[in-house]
């Protein structure tokens, strides 16, 4: 899928996602996992990679082995690796008025994998990985 | 698209902000113009009921954490009610249960106050 960095079109991301993973038989919550996952992570290439840029190129692609899923999301906006991913202390959140940084930490506990791997002024890619059982 | 939105009704000095839908970065704004716009008359007691709320993902969430110290300096709060379970399990994985009430009925949660 190539979708527009707009985040109007996280519904037909996450639309996506449901249709290609739920054709595998996953359990429910298995999917709802990856789909938030996916938008945490389209999210994030809108607003940091691209910076509400608008027509941006966001690539989703899905690969399914049996026992993992790997979804690969690639952008070529900005550079953008984020820092280790820590646990976000809320209180020191609340303290802060700090907002952001939640997304990554629910993608990384969602996923079993989460891997940037970019390439400065070329493009960033991050793969989200989920193993699965089959028929579970 | 999938469409979200926010309703108030006032019960009381209490009020209630029913979500409906999808709340992700695309529709956040909406439910920061209602908080924006209960703080501007002063309503700083408010119930956000979930029981329509289908999806939310960081975003929705933020929303809570930018207007909840400004609400709660001048005495009020945002209480929670209604969750289904997944929309519960994202609010417990942030750890949001330390920082927030969050109740089963709309009716609880209006009591609290």
């Amino acid at each position: 899928m190539v979708v527009k960095s707009r985040t109007e079109n996280l519904s037909e991301i996450r639309e996506f996602i449901n249709s290609l993973v739920g054709k595998i038989g996953v359990a429910p919550n298995v999917t709802e996992d990856i789909i938030l996952a996916v938008d945490e992570a389209c999210t994030n290439i809108i607003k940091h990679s691209y910076k509400y840029f608008p027509d941006g190129e966001i690539i989703i692609k899905m690969k399914y082995s049996g026992k993992k899923i790997i979804i690969t999301i690639i952008d070529y906006g900005e550079y953008f690796q984020p820092n280790t991913i820590h646990k976000p202390d809320l209180q020191e959140y609340y303290r802060h008025k700090k907002v952001g940084g939640l997304g990554m930490y629910l993608m990384k506990t969602l996923m079993d994998e989460v891997k940037y791997s970019s390439i400065p002024g070329k493009y960033n890619q991050v793969l989200l990985t989920k193993y699965v059982n089959s028929g579970s | 698209m999938a469409e979200f939105n926010a309703s108030v009704k006032d019960q009381g000095d209490i009020s209630i902000v029913y979500l409906k839908g999808f709340l992700d970065a695309h529709t956040a704004p909406v439910l920061e113009n209602t908080f924006s716009e209960l703080i501007d008359k002063g309503k700083y007691r408010i119930v956000a009921n979930f029981k329509e709320l289908s999806y939310i993902s960081s975003a929705g969430l933020g929303v809570f954490m930018a207007f909840i110290e400004k609400i709660r300096e001048n005495n009020g709060d945002i209480k929670l009610s209604s969750m289904n379970e997944k929309v519960y399990n994202i609010f417990d994985l942030l750890g949001f249960p330390l920082l927030y009430e969050i109740f089963k009925t709309e009716d609880e949660a209006v009591k609290k106050f």
